[in-house]
This record gives C-alpha cells, structure tokens and sequence, in this order.
C-alpha cells in the first residue's frame, strides 16, 4: 500500500516540477511560442526523462564492490548494459562514418541516409554473418569437445574456480563454453537461414502463380494456407514435431532436419499470403494488361513483369521472416525439441545453463552466462529488425 | 441491421468451419505417426498381447474415419480421452485396471490457471499499450517516440525466455520482490496468487505491450492522417475534443483488432513462459506431453489452442464489423 | 483600419522532404476585401493549396511559414498562439475541402457535425443552429433538407455532400471560406449545381472567399479577381474580366490558348469503305448484371471517334470487350471486317498487335522497373522480331516520333519522366506494334491543361502521318472538341446518341447530350448566369434529384 502511495506522490511532484519547468520557461523566454503552446502533459514527459536520466548517471556511478569486499552485481549489471551500448553506438557511427567515407557513389549515398540503428543491424548482421562462416577457424575448441574440467566458472582466474583455457568457463559435462557459444552462430543462425530460404521458396512460388493464375488454383491454395494458419504456428510445430520425434527415432540428426522442414512449411504459409498480396496488386497494374494484350507468355509475366517489382516488398519480408524462424527454432530448442546435441545451438544452451542466474550475487559473470546465450539471440533479431524498419520506411518515404 | 447480422452469422459459420477443418488436420497429423499408439505406449519389448489388449482398449483397431468421428463428439461433449502417460504408468506397475486419467481432469486445471495468466497480463498490456501507442502517435517523430519504436522493436526481437531471465535476474535474484517459480496449487489465495503469477504476467506483457503499442500507433497516425480529422482541426475544435469525439469513434475498430489480434498471439508465447517459470497452465502441460509423446493430450492441447486462437481472430473480424458505421448504418 | 480582411506579404512557405526543406511559395503577397471573391489558380504543383490553408494560419504536418506575414482582420496569424487561431477557425474563416467524401467524419450524422462549430465557438445553441442547418441546406438546394442532416455521409452522394460541406463552412457565417477545388473530383452535370449553389449563398452573405482551382472557365464564373500561380511564384493578378480578355504575361496567354485547339473537319467517310473496327450489339456483363447493353459503333481509318460520358456509363467496358479482357455476352467485334475472337487469350499474335491502348494513368501503365529503351523495345521484338541494332534504331526512330531525344531518354526509368513525358513513352509503346487502331483511354485527364494539349496535338500529327484510327475514351468535352471526328455518347452503359462532331455539336440534341454540353463550364464569366436563366433555377433542382434516384 505504501508502495502504491509513494509512487502516486512521486508522480505528482513530477507534475508540479513540470508545470513549474513550464511557468520558468515562459518568464524567461518572454512567452516563445515552444513553452507558450506546450501542454502539462508534455512539460511532465521532459521533466520524467530528466529524472530518469539523473537517476541513471547516479546509479552508474554507484560504489560496484561493498566495504566487505562483495561485488554490487545490480550496478555491475548496469554498468555492463551501460557500457555495450555505448560501445554499440560509437563503433555502429564509426562502421556508418566508413561507409560514408569508401565504396561507390551509391552506397555512399546509402550510408549517409542511414540512421545510426540501422548502421548498427548492419553491422550486426556482418559480425554474425563472419562468425557463422569461420567458427571452425575463430573457436578455440571444437563444439562437442569434452574437457576434464566441469563446471568451471567463467573468468579465467583459477582461484574462483576458473581456468584460464576456458575464458567463460565449462558446461555441465565439461565443453567450453565459449566455443559452443560462436559455433552456436554456425548453427542456430545457419540453420534458421536454410529454413527461411526454404519457406520463401516454396510460399513465394505458389504465392505467385496464385496471383497470376487466380481461380480455382488461387482459391484451392487460399483456402488451405488459411486452415493452416488457423492453428497458432509454434503449437503446429511443437505437434508436428512430437510427430517427427517418432519418425527419427533414435537418429536425433534426422529430426534436425525434419524440423527445418516443418517450420519451412508453417512459415511458408505466411509467405505465401504475402507474396499473392503483392502479387495482386502487380497484377492489376496496366502494364500487366499491356503485357497480357501483347500475347505475353506466363513466365515473361512473372519474371519480367512482376518480380522485379516485388522484390522490394519480399526482401523486407526475408527479414522479418527470418527472425521469425530463428526465435521459433530457438524456442522449441529452448524447450528441448529443436536443434539436437551434440550440435550447439544458443536455444539449448539458455535452458541448460538457466539455473546459473541464481548465482548472480556471488558471481555476476556466471550468472550472465545463459544471459549471453539468449542474448546473442536477441542482438540478431533485433538487428534485422532495425534494418528491415528502416528499409520499410525508406520504400513507403518514396511513395510520398 | 439485416445486412450486418448475416455478415456476423456468416462470419461464425465460417469460424466453425475452420475449427471443423483444423480438428482433421490434427487428428491426420497424429495418424501418421509410424506403427501406432499401442507400441508407442508400450515401447519396443512389449509382447503382442499387451500390445493387442491396448490396442483394443484404445479402439484403434477401428477405421481412422469412426475413430476421428468418436474423438470429436467425445471431445464435444468434453471428453478428450485418457492420457497415455497414465496409461503407460498403470501397465507398468501391472495393474491394467487401475485409476486412469482422463486427459479432461488433466487439463481442466491448467487451463483455469493458464486463463488467469492470460487474463492478469491482458489487465496490464492492454490499457497500457493502448495509451502508449496513441501517445507516441500523438506526439510522432518526438524524443519519446524514438524511445517507445527503439524499445519496442528490441522487445519484440527478444526472444521470450530472454526478457523472462532478465526480468528473474533483476526482479527475483538481486532484488527479491517476485518469486521466481510461479508453484501455484488449488486453494491458493488472490493476493498470493497474483504475487506468483506477476513474474510470468510482466514477462509476457513486455512482448505484447510492445506489439500492440506498434499497432496501435500505426493505426492512430493513419487515422490522425484522414481529411476529416484536418477538417476537424480547421474547424477550430480543441485539441482534445478532436481526439474524443472525431479520432476515437473510427479507431475503435483498429484498436480492437489490435488488442484481439495480440490477445491470439498470447497463446503462443504462454508456452515458453510457463516452462521458464515452471506456471503449472496449459502450455507446461503440452511441452511435457510432447517430449513423453502423450498423444491424446498432445491432441487436446493443439486442438484448445486453435480453439481460442480462431475465436480470438473471429471476435476481432466481429467487433471491428460492429463499430464500422457503413455497416452499422447502411443506405 | 483599412477593409482588407485577409493581407499576406511576402509569404514563403516550405516543405520537407528527405531531411531537407524545399520551397513550395517563394514569396506571394494575396489581399483581399471583405465580401471579395479571389479564385487562386495553377497548375498541380503550383502550391495554390498550400497558399490558401496559409491564409487561414494553417500549416500540415511537414511543412512550414519560413517568412512573410499573414495577417487576419488585422490579427497576425503567424505570432497568435494556437488558442487564438483556435478561436478564429471554424468561427471567422472556414474551409471546404477537395473531397467531401474524405472529408466528413464517417461515425457522425451530417447535422452532428454541422452544429458542432457552431456549439464549440458558442456562437449559437444546437437546437437553434440546427434549425439554420435545414435553413441552408434548403438554400444550397439539398433534396429533403429537413431529413437529410440525420444521414452519415456514406449515405449521401458526392455533390449533395460538397454542398453539405459549404452549409457547414457557413454555419458561424464566417468572414472567410477557403474553398479548396471543391467540385474537382464531380461530374460536370453535378459539378454545375454544386458552384450555382455556392454562388448563390457567398453572395447572399456576402462571405469573402479564396477559391481554389485548376479550370479556367470554374474560376472564371466564381472569382472576382484571379491570381495565377506557376511553381510557387505568383505570375499575374487581375480582375477576372481583364485577366480573361487581356493576359499581360506568356504563361497566362499559353493557358487561355489551349481551349483554341481544334482541329479541322474531315471529309466524310464514303459510305461503301470498311470500318477498321465495327463494334456490332455488344452487350456485356460483370457477373449476372449486364452493364453494356446493346452498344453498336464503327471507327474507320484515319478517324477518331470519341465515347463521352460520366463516369459508370461503361466506356472503359466498351474498351475491355474491344480488347477482348472482357468478352460481350452478346455481339461481336470487327477488325477490317472479320470477326475478332471475343477472348483475347484466343486472337493472334498479328490481331493483337493491330489492336493498342493507351492508358490514364501513365505511372500505372510502365513498369517502374524497365528502361524506357526496354519498354518500347520489347514490342518491337516481339512483334517485328528485331534484335541488336535494328531493334535500337527502331526504339529511337520512335522516340524521334514522340520529340523525346532517344540519346537522352533511352537509359532512364519511368520515375525519372514527367507526367507528359510518361504519357509520350506510353504512345511509343503502342506504336511500336504498328498497330492500325489505339484506344486512348483518358490519356489526358491526369495531365495539366498544357502538357495535355501538347499530347493531343502529338496524337493528331501522328494520325495523320500514319493513317491511325482513335477510339478516344473521355468525360472532358473541350478535348472531344479538341480532336474527334465522330462522338458517341453514352449513359448507363449504352449509347445514348452518336454522329458526326459537327452536327453533335449543333442543337437539336438528345436531352442527356443537352444537359452534357451545356453543363460544361466556359470561360465567358457570365455563362454561368446566363445558363441559370435560361434552365431556369428549379430545374437545376430538379436535376438533383433527379440524380439521386
């Protein structure tokens, strides 16, 4: 209840300060227009931010380790956070501030109508996309590696049960942590690319011919991508797996790749919605009707015609789509169903090393670990998702 | 008026339809599993006879057509079968005409605390992303818009189990305010129980919060784009007048489908959620029932989500039908 | 204090795109009296629409006053806060939009919004200004003026709704109405009793007005004085009288000369020869209902037969059964005297060639993709199986044709041409395949006056050079005027009359042609009175209603 009652009298004093921030603003700037216009509510949102920003900078500068000698693993936690994006932003404006500087004229161009969020999904991606290709060369061991060491705790110094081979330490059966945490990109990122490439080849096709063919064929499609559909897709895979898992037995590695097939098919569904869609609207345009009055063939029509035009709207969705596909897969590996040991893959690792973020007062790297796991997830998706905003935006920009 | 309840009643009827249609492909997808339901039960070392009694007992030695007709009216009349796992733990300890379970009791429990995990993060999401959307609408392209479309973004990017960790590391761990096992059991006091099921609640909220405020956005600055809202302003009505009487009547339809739309999606992220805070609801119960492969319950679980799912995205198609005045009013 | 209401100087106004802002107004004085009319016109682009919500105060989102005044009955609309403006608007000026339609909030009944105004600014009580609602909608000659304001406006027509609008703008009686191209989007016979009526009631109340338009002959009946405006600077001003009958600048008299155009009668066609094409009982149907019925026509070579009619009167459907997209449930089409496969899907290559169309929408008819070297190339492969050179030097004698520069033009894409220019590209592609006969299907409604004029004049050079025949397709009489040889009017989907432009133009007509002909505003500024006499004032009434059944 006090709860409740201190922070309805906070809000208030932010209110008072925001009108009194406002009553300021129009004595000392004669009544400009910008304070005369502003509203209470707005005055109380600038007044909120600074708030949060002061309290912020002071939290930052905490003491991280108590007079006993114990680490502050909440500011230490802040710190971290504090101190990765301010990382992220600065090398995101140096990779955007290169990109200005070399290259062609176009891409020169590009780079300087490119917000900072999405230089940092660019690059992002890039790093992933490096990862992904050389993990064999840039991991210091194999993935399915098995050392005498259990359980060593992260940080390299022996005397906190740590060994220096192992920068963030062992797993429970004892593999390095860190070279299952970069072949995981080979992996869950490799994996999840394969499937939505799939997806779009099949959803893409059959969206197409759909849009151009129309009629029964279009119907018949329609009508079972919307039955499809109807059934939430990670309960159809989580079904269509436990189905799968009978099928493969024994041999986990055929349940891999029965997986891949099942999510390309559920999310093939989506990409066929979309890819008819914009189809449809292709093909009313009048130079389709030209196109068909000349005597054009069906396969000039669709790759001449309209895939071109499509492209744009379909690259966007490649990317949508993939995060998608990666955040399903991480999720049925994350409930034991996905991608198989002794593969590593980021979803199983998250559930494997879960328990370790109760150790977060006593050792706050050991507790980041499954932290790392589900956040190198996390940093991909949201770094397609900021390119593919900004492609969004740029693509509905030009219509205007 | 005619006009918009054959539009609402052709609507159920279709919603019918697909629920009909999706009940097949589920029970076809759980038919091709290989061999059959006997010796998935029993294994591999089990001996024909016990193999033939199950058989029997299960009523699979009958035509897949009067068996599908047999588990959809069984499950219309709320009857989903018996859950194999209690089958399986009957025939081991020798005793084949013990206690079974029905997969009914199993899940009706579940899907009430499930129902209350849904129901306490729509009282959170709901009102909050709805504010959130139409002020960042409102006040587009400000700092605060920025803000709210970066967070968004990164909070409909994480995967669920990654805000549910974070959310444990700094809410259960460090800051010991929530529990981080949602052990809720039958009896349990409101105020108890809504403690232990905050956790789960906040984690799910983050996502669909930041969905719907998206929407929601959109939707409000498509309206706010409309001539008759300029109208409107040109006027010289007030600001908050225009927002009240001439935005909000033609956003109600978009926003209902917004929040009917996110409420669908729900039911997916409920599963990762209830298995990270071991919330004994629905979607815990699948994820096992999937791993020991309890295909009736697999079965029934599937077919309750579609279900809701279907009757979440009808009851968006119907509202936004009834808040269209050229429906409502036609010439 | 003098008896200027509205005082604008030096305005500057900017919008933005891709981070940068460009000029829309580069400096425009406007006045105007109290009780005056100013029609502000130009062409698309010129930023009238922009000039005339400045003069209310009003900017929209992305644009901006970077200099100048604007000054309202002495109060400076630039430096009043928003309360102040708040208070002028909807009370003092008002506006009246493009698109009624759009513009009317879709969840009210008309009267709800009419009296809202009204309510907010306390100028009146609901009851009573409800009661001068049906007053004025009974003045703008609104069928059932008493019931027609607890309608939504989905239920109501397009130019009953536009006169709505000006029933609201006067609710407060304003000082002030911007009339934003207000019958632009309606048909001509709507279009006439739309201004009858908005004529009628600014001078009742001797409302000052800015309207703003793109026709001439609109402006010429509604304004007292005319401004002109060319990319956002202002070319001349005038009374409207002077400024019709003695244009001081270039620009101006370009745009009083368009209406010149036209061309000379032909000889008639002799009565033995076969029509290119001979549209014979045509009857065609989207699903079950039949939105042709019975329509019969013939173009011969050289000739241009023009097919007028508002829009639904199933002119683009006579094109599809030409074409063959929509086969006629009844009938045939002709080509040089043999019967042409109803289905396009069955006619071949060489029917197909024969048979071109031009589009209205220039944007829509080229792919955004293709070169303009690709998109007139590739019927020169297709049809004449050029390859290489040959097929160049064909796509730039063709270019040639329409005077675009083949070295200039070849290598860009269609969002770099203008709107005239695409319109050219898409001529090009249909002469491409040689064809004998091409469907021009508005191809010049979308353009400006200018650039539609140098389009029609392209088109009658190329017909006579190579023996084309025209079926052109449009609601725009001065065109019809401009380039045909024949008319076929229609209404409903059949053919209400057709002969030789000459006669058509003549009286005795069909009633419907009358209505058509007479409803078509021109540049004399006293047409518009003279007309009203002479239909007398309640036919135009009646010719509302008659609409509206």
């Amino acid at each position: 209840m006090m709860t409740l009652f201190w922070i309805a009298a906070g809000f208030a004093a932010l209110l008072a300060a925001g009108w009194v921030m406002r009553f300021a603003g129009q004595m000392a700037t004669g009544n400009k227009p910008a304070f005369r216009d502003m509203s209470l509510a707005v005055a109380f949102g600038y007044v909120l931010g600074v708030a949060v920003i002061v309290f912020a900078v002071w939290y930052y500068f905490q003491p991280a380790v108590t007079e006993q000698g114990m680490a502050v693993a909440g500011v230490l936690f802040f710190r971290w956070a504090v101190q990765g994006f301010a990382i992220f932003a600065i090398v995101a404006w140096i990779f955007r501030f290169f990109g200005r500087m070399v290259g062609s004229a176009g891409t020169k161009k590009l780079f300087r109508q490119m917000p900072l969020t999405a230089a940092f999904g660019l690059l992002v991606i890039l790093i992933y996309a490096v990862l992904a290709i050389f993990a064999g060369a840039i991991a210091p061991y194999g993935q399915a590696e098995v050392f005498d060491q259990v359980n060593a705790l992260p940080g390299g110094n022996a005397a906190t049960g740590g060994n220096p081979a192992h920068l963030l330490g062992t797993d429970q059966i004892g593999r390095d942590l860190l070279s299952r945490l970069i072949y995981g990109a080979q992996n869950t990122v490799g994996i999840a690319f394969a499937t939505t490439c799939l997806a779009f080849f099949l959803g893409g096709t059959f969206g197409f011919l759909a849009a151009v063919a129309q009629g029964w064929f279009d119907q018949i499609l329609s009508r079972s991508v919307d039955v499809l559909m109807a059934i939430p897709s990670l309960i159809f895979a989580l079904l269509l797996m436990t189905i799968a898992s009978a099928w493969a037995g024994s041999e986990k590695w055929l349940l891999t790749i029965y997986m891949v097939l099942i999510i390309a098919v559920i999310d093939s569904t989506r990409v066929f919605r979309l890819a008819r869609a914009v189809g449809m609207n292709i093909v009313v345009m009048d130079y389709i009707e030209a196109a068909k009055l000349r005597g054009e063939g069906l396969p000039y029509l669709i790759f001449r015609e309209i895939l071109p035009n499509a492209m744009a709207p379909l690259l966007a969705e490649f990317g949508l789509r993939f995060c998608f596909v990666f955040l399903t897969i991480a999720s049925l590996s994350f409930l034991g169903v996905g991608i198989q040991p002794p593969l590593a893959d980021w979803g199983t690792m998250v559930r494997d090393l879960a328990q370790f973020i109760n150790f977060a007062a006593f050792s706050p790297l050991t507790a980041a670990l499954p932290l790392m796991a589900a956040g190198a997830i996390a940093l991909l998706t949201v770094a397609v998702n900021f390119v593919v905003d900004w492609m969004l935006q740029r693509s509905s920009g030009l219509k205007e | 008026m005619n006009s918009v309840l054959k539009i609402i009643l052709q609507r159920l009827a279709l919603g019918l339809l697909t629920l009909f249609i999706v009940s097949i492909v589920i029970f076809t997808a759980v038919n091709m599993l290989p061999g059959d339901f006997a010796e998935a039960i029993l294994g591999q070392g089990a001996t024909p006879e016990a193999v033939a009694s199950i058989r029997r007992d299960l009523g699979l030695d009958q035509h897949p057509i009067v068996r599908y007709f047999d588990w959809l009216s069984g499950a219309l009349r709320g009857d989903l079968g018996n859950s194999f796992a209690q089958a399986n733990f009957a025939s081991f300890v020798g005793d084949d005409s013990g206690v079974r379970v029905s997969v009914a009791q199993q899940i009706a429990p579940r899907f009430a605390n499930t129902m209350f995990l849904a129901g306490v993060t729509a009282a959170i999401a709901v009102p909050f992303a709805v504010m959130l959307g139409i002020l960042a609408a409102l006040y587009r392209n400000s700092v605060f818009d920025k803000v709210a479309n970066i967070s968004t973004l990164t909070s409909i990017s994480s995967p669920e189990f990654f805000l549910a960790y974070v959310l444990i590391l700094f809410l259960a761990v460090l800051n010991p305010v929530l529990p981080s096992l949602s052990n809720i059991y039958e009896g349990m006091g409101f105020g108890e129980r809504l403690q232990k099921t905050m956790l789960p609640a906040l984690t799910l909220t983050l996502v669909v919060t930041a969905h719907m405020m998206r929407m929601t956005r959109a939707a409000i600055i498509n309206l706010l784009a409309s001539p008759y809202i300029e109208m409107a302003r040109l006027k010289g009505i007030k600001p908050m007048r225009v927002i009240i009487k001439h935005a909000l009547p033609n956003a109600l339809a978009p926003i209902i489908n917004v929040v009917a739309l996110n409420l669908a999606y729900l039911i997916t992220g409920v599963v990762v959620v209830e298995v990270v805070f071991v919330y004994p609801g629905i979607g815990q119960l699948f994820v096992d029932s999937v791993k020991i492969r309890d295909i009736p319950v697999v079965q029934a679980c599937c077919l309750i989500f579609a279900a809701a799912y279907i009757l979440l995205n009808l009851t968006a198609d119907i509202l936004s039908i009834l808040s269209n005045p050229r429906l409502r009013h036609p010439k | 204090m003098s008896d200027l209401l509205v005082d604008m100087r030096g305005v500057r106004i900017e919008g933005r795109s891709d981070e940068t802002w460009m000029p829309i107004i580069n400096g425009v004085d406007l006045t105007l009296k109290k009780g005056e009319v100013l029609g502000l016109i130009g062409e698309s682009g010129a930023g009238k629409s922009t000039l005339g919500l400045a003069a209310m105060g009003f900017c929209r989102d992305g644009v901006r006053i970077s200099g100048g005044s604007v000054s309202f009955d002495g109060v400076d609309l630039l430096a009043a806060s928003s309360e102040v403006k708040r208070q002028l608007l909807g009370k003092r000026i008002a506006y009246v939009a493009q698109s009624a339609a759009a513009s009317f909030n879709p969840a009210h009944k008309l009267m709800d919004q009419h009296v809202e105004a009204p309510v907010q600014h306390g100028v009146a009580g609901r009851a009573e200004s409800a009661h001068d609602g049906v007053e004025l909608y009974r003045k703008l000659r609104l069928p059932n003026p008493d019931e027609i304001g607890f309608r939504y406006p989905h239920q109501v027509s397009g130019g009953q709704l536009q006169r709505a609008m000006t029933a609201m703008a006067m609710a407060c009686r304003p000082d002030l109405i911007i009339f934003d191209e207000p019958t632009t989007a309606l048909d001509v016979t709507t279009q006439i009793e739309v201004l009858a009526s908005i004529r009628e009631i600014v001078e009742e109340f001797n409302t000052a007005a800015i309207y703003i338009t793109h026709d001439l002959a609109v402006v010429a009946q509604m304004a007292d004085r005319i401004k002109v405006l060319l990319k956002g600077d202002e070319v001349e001003e005038a009374d409207t009288r002077t400024m019709l009958s003695a244009p001081k600048e270039d620009y101006t008299k370009s745009l009083w000369a368009v209406r010149a155009f036209e061309r000379p009668e032909k000889p008639p066609v002799a009565t033995d020869s076969t029509p290119v094409i001979s549209v014979q009982g045509v009857t065609a149907a989207y699903g079950t209902v039949d939105v042709l019925q019975d329509v019969s026509f013939d173009i011969h070579a050289g000739r241009t037969v023009a097919v007028v009619g508002e829009s639904g009167s199933g002119k683009s459907t006579t094109a599809r059964c030409i074409t063959g997209l929509l086969p006629p449930r009844i009938g045939q089409i002709e080509l040089d005297g043999t019967p042409l496969p109803l289905d396009y899907r069955q006619r071949t290559k060489d029917q197909l060639r024969q048979v071109q169309m031009i589009y209205q929408m220039a944007d829509t008819a080229l792919n955004p993709r293709k070169s303009i070297g690709e998109i007139i190339g590739r019927p020169v492969e297709f049809y004449m199986g050029l390859r290489g050179a040959a097929k160049r030097k064909r796509v730039e004698d063709l270019l040639d044709q329409i005077e675009m520069p083949a070295d200039q033009y070849f290598h860009r894409l269609p969002s770099e041409l203008s709107g005239g220019q695409k319109q050219r590209i898409g001529i090009a592609r249909a002469l491409a395949a040689e064809p004998k006969f091409i469907i021009c299907d508005e191809v010049t409604s979308a353009l400006d006056q200018l650039v539609a004029e140098g389009i029609l004049r392209l088109l009658a050079r190329l017909q006579d050079e190579l023996n084309l025949s025209y079926m052109f397709i449009t609601h725009d009489l001065a065109t019809v005027r401009a380039i045909a040889d024949e008319v076929v009017v229609m209404k409903d989907g059949a053919v209400v009359e057709q002969g030789i432009k000459t006669e058509m133009f003549r009286p005795p007509h069909h009633a419907y042609t009358d209505l058509l002909l007479s409803s078509v505003p021109e540049m004399d500024p006293d047409w518009l009175t003279n007309l009203l006499k002479e239909r007398g004032v309640d036919n135009i009434g009646d010719a509302a209603v008659g609409k509206m059944s």
